[in-house]
């Protein structure tokens, strides 16, 4: 349904995100899991057609973001950052703008309104104004915009942050209940949020992704494995094949900037040796070989490891350490 | 409704919550009023000493001693006031990252920058409706030409589309709406200008070009009374191209 092939944005000097590649199948929950800058926004505003990449391409229900971006944005409910509302209009009148821009009929208008309302139990702020609203409903308000014209593809960015844990809870819920006939990508900088939602997790750290799996794989991979990174010379085509075929070799990431593997290893065994000689006897050329001291463990530890205001809550599993 | 109607509905929902047009409004309407009757006031006593001087009482021209001025006078006050009418358009949506629904929906750009330039304009049509009281309240007492005050309307609603477009442009450029509103001031006053310095450069080649790019002349001829093509023509391009500008910027501000 979602489809990132080799995405970089380029700020002027600054690279915000690069040579992202990931896929959303449909009807899948999928998690974007970084510390603050690590390029959610800016992968999600271009999957939403805000804004151009500078390189790659991204493809949304078969169409291509930059090519036909009116059927991609068709297709998609985005819920920005910074909820996009309008302080002087109430929730309806609101509302009602987003559906006549999205090309709504009347009649699909109003199912839709009651659909979400209902669904946001937004009924008690119908008519209030926006400007009169708490950051929590807000947040509804904004999360109902996304969902009125019923998209088959979600995008939400940080949709949880600055509620309450009682909303926070509705909201992931609310989010799980649209797994299977909704295409979702959430981001979020918590841990738990996104074990706790989606069945698969794309670690982005840096402007890169560092690692992809579902959730209880990624923890477990986590614990019993060491990392290598290599750099080759003169990799053929499927070296990253080949090396995931080794003994003791669990995963391969292909390389991102200056040509290096990134390898992980089953704990406790030294593949150096091996690796070295697999690549030698080849005649590949072997650049460096190394441990890695970056690795995902250290992603986490910018990640938000705890949840606040979640240890004082109502006390749901979410509450406890991440077991990662 | 259509998409441009949609945005068009919640620019006019989102001025009269802003105390801004209602400042500016009044201010407008106010100018308008006193500068018609200061007018009205100086052609009376003008009036009064001609009768002294003939003995007869002459025919007021209320045409040229009131409207024409109070019409020249006005496109001043339409400097100084559509920048500020103008100036949350697109800044604020900018400053409030509400800016991002609207890229993001299936609407062209066009489209938003339309109904942009529709919503602040039909406000400013709406104020202009207004000072329409004042001929009519005219009509009842004296008699005049209509002719050259429907002309000189068609000319402040064509200066108006004008500027509100340059307003347009202003406000996407920036998501300060204080600079916005000065630029498109600044922006203005310099095309004004270029026909003052049209003016001094006389009938040269250089000269003609400043006075024909400068509204003002385009301006006085239907206040004058005289529908001519060519500046018809002006102000239409005008506002296409400013309108298509401001597209453009939009436009450019997706790749920065
Ligand atoms: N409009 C922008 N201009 C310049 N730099 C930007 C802009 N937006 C984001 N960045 C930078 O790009 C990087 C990624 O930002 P972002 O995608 O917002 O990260 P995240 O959403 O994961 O916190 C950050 O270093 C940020 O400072
Ligand atoms: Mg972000």
């Amino acid at each position: 349904m979602i489809e990132a092939r080799d995405m970089t944005k380029r700020y002027g000097d600054l690279t915000a995100i690069e040579r992202v590649t990931f896929t959303v199948a449909k009807g899948e929950v999928l998690a974007f899991l970084g510390p603050n800058g690590a390029g959610k926004t800016t992968t999600m505003r271009i999957l939403t057609c805000f804004m151009p990449a500078t390189e790659g391409t991204a493809l949304v229900a078969g169409f291509d973001c930059f090519e036909q971006p009116v059927e991609v944005k068709r297709r998609i409910g985005y819920l920005p950052e910074t909820p996009p509302v309008y302080q002087e209009l109430t929730v309806t009148e609101y509302l009602t703008f987003v559906g006549r821009i999205k090309g709504m009929g009347t009649a699909a208008l109003r199912a839709g309104l009651d659909r979400v309302v209902e669904r946001l139990s937004l009924g008690d702020v119908r008519h209030r104004l926006i400007a009169n609203l708490s950051r929590g409903y807000r947040q509804r308000v904004g999360l109902a915009q996304a969902l009125l014209h019923d998209p088959p593809v979600l995008i939400l960015d940080e949709p949880t942050v600055g509620l309450d844990p009682k909303q926070i809870i509705e909201i992931r819920e609310l989010i799980k209940s649209l797994a299977g006939s909704h295409t979702v990508i959430l981001s979020t900088h918590i841990l738990p949020e996104a074990t706790a939602v989606c069945q698969r997790v794309v670690i982005i750290n840096a402007g890169r992704i560092v690692a992809e799996d579902q959730p209880d794989r990624l923890s477990a991979r986590l614990r019993r494995s060491e990392k290598l990174s290599i750099t080759v010379k003169a990799p053929p085509a499927d070296l990253a094949g080949r090396l995931r075929a080794l003994p003791g070799v669990l995963a391969v990431f292909e390389p991102t900037d200056g040509g290096a593997f990134l390898l992980e290893c089953a704990l406790g065994r030294d593949l150096r040796d091996d690796i070295a000689r697999f690549i030698v006897t080849n005649g590949w050329g072997l650049l460096e070989l190394k441990t890695v001291s970056i690795t995902l463990e250290d992603v986490f530890l910018h990640l938000t490891q705890h949840e606040a205001g979640m240890e004082t809550g109502s006390g749901t599993t979410e509450t406890q350490e991440p077991t990662l | 409704m259509t998409p441009v109607g949609a945005i068009v509905a919640k620019e006019l929902r989102s001025y009269f919550v802003s105390p801004i047009v209602y400042v500016v409004g009044s201010v407008f309407l106010l100018i308008f009023g006193v500068l018609s009757y200061a007018y009205v006031v100086l052609a009376g006593s003008q009036a009064v000493r001609m009768m002294q001087l003939q003995g007869t009482a002459a025919q007021l021209n209320l045409n040229d001693l009131v409207f024409r001025p109070t019409f020249g006078s006005m496109a001043i006050v339409l400097l100084l006031a559509l920048p500020l009418l103008t100036m949350r358009l697109f800044a604020e949506e900018r400053k409030l990252r509400t800016f991002e629904l609207l890229m993001t929906s299936p609407i062209g750009i066009n489209e938003i920058v339309f109904g942009k330039f529709l919503g602040a304009y039909v406000i400013f049509l709406g104020l202009l409706g207004l000072t329409g009281l004042v001929p009519l309240v005219l009509s009842m007492y004296s008699s005049f030409d209509w002719n050259p005050i429907l002309t000189g309307y068609l000319g402040l609603a064509l200066l108006g589309a004008l500027f509100v477009a340059a307003g347009v442009l202003a406000s996407a450029l920036t998501e300060n709406q204080i600079v916005a509103a000065f630029l498109s001031f600044g922006l203005l006053l310099l095309v004004w200008l270029l026909g003052g310095l049209g003016a001094i450069l006389g009938d040269t080649p250089l000269g003609n070009i400043f006075a024909y790019l400068s509204f003002f002349e385009h301006f006085d001829r239907l206040v004058r009374g005289l529908i001519d093509t060519k500046d018809l023509v002006y102000f239409l391009c005008g506002l296409v191209l400013l309108l298509f500008l401001a597209h453009r910027v939009v436009e450019a501000q997706r790749w920065k």
